[in-house]
C-alpha cells in the first residue's frame, strides 16, 4: 500500500471541514467515540448538527473562535492507499501555515464554492501550491447542490480556472464537481450529476499516479550520520547514514563526495530490513564505500558527472514566517539538507502579492506571510539544486540565531 | 516492495521517516534521551532507533517515567529489552517527586498519578541535562496531538506553546534551543494505531504479554474493565469476575482499562484493530476523559 500526502486549505465557509469530515467518515476513519465527542460538543454549543470542524480544530483557541489556525494532520486509509492530510487555514494571515502543509504534499485540494466561483482565496491557494511544487492539484468545485447540479456552472468555473492556471506552472490539474454536505462525488459517483464522467474524489486520490513525482535521475545523498560500531564483531564497519534525496544509487556505482571531490565506489547499501542492491527516495539507508575517504555530516554524495551546484550565492523565493520582518544584511542560520551554515540576504528584488501574483519592487523588507525574491550569500558553499528540479536539495529554512525561531522557508531558483 | 517503480509501501515510508528523524537528533543534540514506557508505541520507536544505528548500538539512554503503579509484566519486559539492547536505563520516579515534596498526591485513596508524571518527566530531563527527549506520541491519538510538531520546542519550564510553534517544512527540522530549554521529538507523528501494529508484525517487535488476550480478575468501572491490583481494589459495589481481556494501551494501572478480547497473536490484533470502531484512548484511558481540552492542558504544562 502506497502513502499519499495531501494538503488542503480553506475556511469554514467553503465547506473544507465538511469535505474532510466526509472523507474521514465515509472511509470509516472517524471512530464512534470521536463522533460521540463532537456530537456532544456541538449540542453544548447549540449547533443543530454534529460540527465536523470540531474534529480537526483541536486547540482550545480554534474551537473558541471557530477557525482553523494551525496545520492539523489527519490520517485515513482505504484498501488501496494510506493518506496523510495536512489541513490548513485559508486566510492570508496564515499563508505560512499553508506553505508548511504544502511543503510535503503530493497533492493539493483547492476548494471553490460553486455559488461564488473563483475568488481571491482560490487563486492564492493554487499559487502557493504551485510555488511549493505540489505535483498534483485537484480543484473541488463544492456546493453543487446549491446550484442545482448545473453542468454549465461547473464548466464555466473550470474554464476560468484553467485560464488562470496557464499562468502558473501546474503539473497535473483535475476538476471535480462535489457536494461535501450530501456526499456527491466525494466517495461515490453522484447520480445527481450524470453529465460528469470523471472519478469521485476518493477514487481519484487512490489512483493518481505519484511514482514519478520524485526525482529518480540525479543522485543526491546528503550524509546525515556516520556509523562506526567500534565493536569486535564489526571492527572495520564504517557506514554513511542518510535519506536518499534523489536518484537511484546502486552497489558498484562510482560516486563523488562533495566538498572533497574524492571518488570511490559503493560497496554495500544497508537498510533497516537488511542489505539491498539499490536505494531510492525516500529510503533511509547506510552506504558503505570501497575506499576509506574522509566523510562527515553535511557532505553530499553524488555521481561524478551529475553534481549539484556548489555555491556561496543563490537566488531564492522566500516565504517569511516570523513576527520580526526580514532584515537585509542581517546574518541568519540556514539549514539545507543536513548542513547548517549562515546566510545574509544581500538583495531583496521584489515582493509577490499572493492574491494577484503582481511583483512589487521597491520593497525594503518582508513581513510575516510575505513572499519575495532574494539573493542570498552564505558563509560556506552549499550543494544545491533548483527547487523545481529537486524539492529535497532545493529547499531550505532560515533560523534567527537570537530567538532560534524558524523565520523563513526558501526555494532555490538559481544557484549559478 | 515493487522494485521497478521504486515505490515504498506506506510502512516503509513511515519507517524511513522515523529513522531520518532519530538520526537527525543523534547528529545535532548533545544529550538526547528516548522515553520508554514499555508500551507498544515506545517499543516501536526503540526498534526504529535500533535499526537506525545498526550494527552500532543505540547512542543514547532510555528513560522510564515510573508512576509506581506499574503492571509487573511491563517492568519485567522493560528490563529484558534494556538488557538485550545493552541500553542505559534512567528511571524518573513519581514516588521520588512526592517524597521530595515537589508534588502532592491527589486526595483520595489510590488516586491517579497521571498528572504527577509531568513533574517526574521534567525533573528527569533537567536533572540529567537532557536536551532532546524522544516520545512515542502519534498525531492520530488525540486532537491536540494532531497539532504537534515533530520537533516540539519546550521552554525552561518544559511548557508547550501551541500557538507559538515553529513552522516545520519538508524534512528540515530546527532543533535549536538555549541552555535549559529542550526539544521533544516524535518520530511516530505520522503513524496510526494500525501502522504501529502492522510494523510490530513486520519487524517482529517484542511486546509485554498484557497486550495479548489472557485471563484476569477484573471489575467493571464505568464502561471499562479494570484489573484487580494493589492500587485498584474493587469497591464493595463492584463485582469481580475472571474475564479474557487484553490491553490496547499501557499506562498507569489506575487509569488504564482492559478490553475483552481473544486476540492472542499480533495477526489477531491487527484484525481486531481494523474492525474496531472506538479509538484506543477512548476505549481504555480514563485520563483523557476529564474535559474536551484535557490533553492540551496537560501538554502545555509539559506532559508527554
Amino acid at each position: 500500500m502506497e502513502l499519499l500526502r495531501l494538503a488542503t486549505a480553506g475556511s469554514v465557509d467553503d465547506g473544507k471541514s465538511t469535505l474532510i469530515g466526509r472523507l474521514l467518515y465515509d472511509s470509516k476513519s472517524i471512530f464512534e467515540d470521536q463522533y460521540a465527542a463532537i456530537e456532544d460538543a456541538s449540542r453544548r454549543r447549540g449547533e443543530d448538527a454534529p460540527n465536523l470542524a470540531l474534529l480537526t480544530d483541536g486547540l482550545r483557541a480554534e474551537r473558541e473562535q471557530g477557525i482553523t489556525i494551525d496545520v492539523a494532520y489527519r490520517y485515513f486509509a482505504t484498501p488501496k492507499r494510506a493518506f496523510i492530510l495536512a489541513d490548513t487555514p485559508g486566510h492570508p494571515q496564515y499563508t505560512r501555515n499553508m506553505v508548511t502543509g504544502a511543503s510535503t504534499a503530493n497533492l493539493a485540494l483547492v476548494l471553490i464554492d460553486a455559488r461564488n466561483g473563483i475568488v481571491e482565496q482560490s487563486r492564492r491557494h493554487a499559487f502557493l501550491a504551485t510555488l511549493l511544487r505540489v505535483p498534483h492539484i485537484v480543484l473541488c468545485i463544492n456546493k453543487m447542490d446549491l446550484v442545482d447540479y448545473d453542468q454549465g456552472v461547473f464548466e464555466a468555473i473550470r474554464e476560468e480556472f484553467e485560464q488562470f492556471a496557464s499562468r502558473l506552472d501546474i503539473g497535473d490539474l483535475t476538476s471535480i464537481p462535489v457536494s461535501a454536505l450530501n456526499g456527491d462525488n466525494v466517495v461515490t459517483r453522484s447520480g445527481n450529476m450524470p453529465w460528469y464522467e470523471g472519478s469521485a474524489l476518493l477514487h481519484h486520490l487512490e489512483e493518481v499516479y505519484i511514482a514519478s513525482d520524485r526525482n529518480l535521475t540525479d543522485v543526491r545523498f546528503p550524509v546525515q550520520y556516520v556509523i562506526r560500531p567500534r565493536k569486535d564483531s564489526h571492527h572495520d564497519y564504517r557506514g554513511y547514514a542518510g535519506q536518499v534525496a534523489a536518484g537511484v544509487i546502486k552497489v558498484g556505482d562510482e560516486i563523488e563526495v562533495l566538498p572533497s571531490g574524492l571518488t570511490t565506489t559503493i560497496s554495500a547499501i544497508d537498510t533497516p530490513g537488511g542489505p539491498v542492491q539499490e536505494a531510492y527516495p525516500p529510503m533511509s539507508v547506510t552506504v558503505r564505500l570501497n575506499d576509506d575517504v574522509d566523510i562527515s555530516r553535511g557532505d553530499m554524495i553524488c555521481r561524478p558527472h551529475n553534481q549539484p551546484t556548489m555555491s556561496q550565492t543563490m537566488d531564492a523565493t522566500l516565504c517569511w514566517m516570523a513576527d520580526q520582518p526580514l532584515q537585509p544584511g542581517k546574518r541568519y542560520a540556514i539549514k539545507h539538507t543536513t548542513r547548517w551554515s549562515r546566510a545574509v540576504v544581500r538583495t531583496l528584488h521584489y515582493r509577490i502579492d499572493v492574491n494577484t501574483m503582481h511583483r512589487e519592487e521597491d520593497v525594503e523588507s518582508l513581513r510575516r506571510n510575505d513572499i519575495g525574491r532574494v539573493t542570498l550569500r552564505m558563509t560556506q558553499p552549499l550543494f544545491v539544486d533548483e527547487y523545481r528540479r529537486n524539492r529535497n536539495t532545493g529547499g531550505f529554512i532560515l533560523v534567527d540565531e537570537g530567538t532560534n525561531q524558524t523565520v523563513a522557508a526558501g526555494m532555490i531558483t538559481d544557484a549559478s | 516492495m515493487s522494485v521497478p517503480t521504486y515505490q515504498l509501501s506506506q510502512l516503509e515510508s513511515l519507517e524511513a521517516e522515523g529513522i531520518h528523524i532519530i538520526r537527525e537528533v543523534a547528529a545535532e543534540f548533545e544529550r538526547p534521551v528516548m522515553l520508554f514506557s514499555g508500551g507498544k508505541d515506545s517499543a516501536v520507536m526503540l526498534w526504529l532507533a535500533r535499526r537506525a544505528f545498526a550494527p552500532a548500538p543505540i547512542p543514547f539512554p532510555v528513560m522510564h517515567i515510573d508512576t509506581g503503579h506499574n503492571f509487573p509484566e511491563v517492568i519485567e519486559y522493560r528490563d529484558r529489552v534494556v538488557d538485550m539492547l545493552g541500553l542505559r536505563l534512567v528511571v524518573a520516579s513519581v514516588q521520588e517527586s512526592i517524597d521530595a515534596g515537589r508534588v502532592t498526591e491527589l486526595p483520595g485513596q489510590h488516586s491517579s498519578r497521571n498528572q504527577l508524571q509531568t513533574e517526574a518527566l521534567l525533573s528527569g530531563i533537567t536533572g540529567n541535562r537532557f536536551d532532546a527527549a524522544f516520545g512515542g506520541a502519534r498525531r492520530d491519538e488525540e486532537k491536540a496531538r494532531a497539532k504537534e510538531r515533530v520537533f516540539s520546542f519546550r521552554d525552561e519550564f518544559g511548557q508547550w506553546d501551541p500557538k507559538g510553534q515553529r513552522p516545520e517544512l519538508w524534512s528540515l527540522y530546527n532543533g535549536r534551543h538555549h541552555n535549559g530549554e529542550h526539544i521533544r521529538v516524535f518520530p511516530l507523528s505520522n503513524w496510526t494505531e494500525s501502522d504501529v501494529w502492522q510494523y510490530i508484525e513486520h519487524a517482529e517487535v517484542p511486546l509485554p504479554p498484557i497486550y495479548f488476550a489472557h485471563q484476569r480478575e477484573c471489575f467493571r468501572r464505568g464502561d471499562m474493565w479494570m484489573a484487580v491490583g494493589p492500587w485498584t481494589p474493587p469497591r464493595t459495589d463492584e463485582h469481580v469476575e475472571t474475564v479474557t481481556v487484553r490491553y490496547r494501551t499501557v499506562g498507569d494501572m489506575t487509569v488504564t482499562g482492559a478490553v475483552e478480547s481473544t486476540a492472542t497473536t499480533v495477526a489477531d490484533i491487527i484484525i481486531e484493530v481494523t474492525a474496531s470502531r472506538v479509538t484506543e484512548r477512548g476505549a481504555t484511558r480514563a485520563d483523557d476523559r476529564t474535559s474536551e481540552a484535557s490533553m492540551e492542558d496537560r501538554k502545555r504544562e509539559g506532559y508527554f
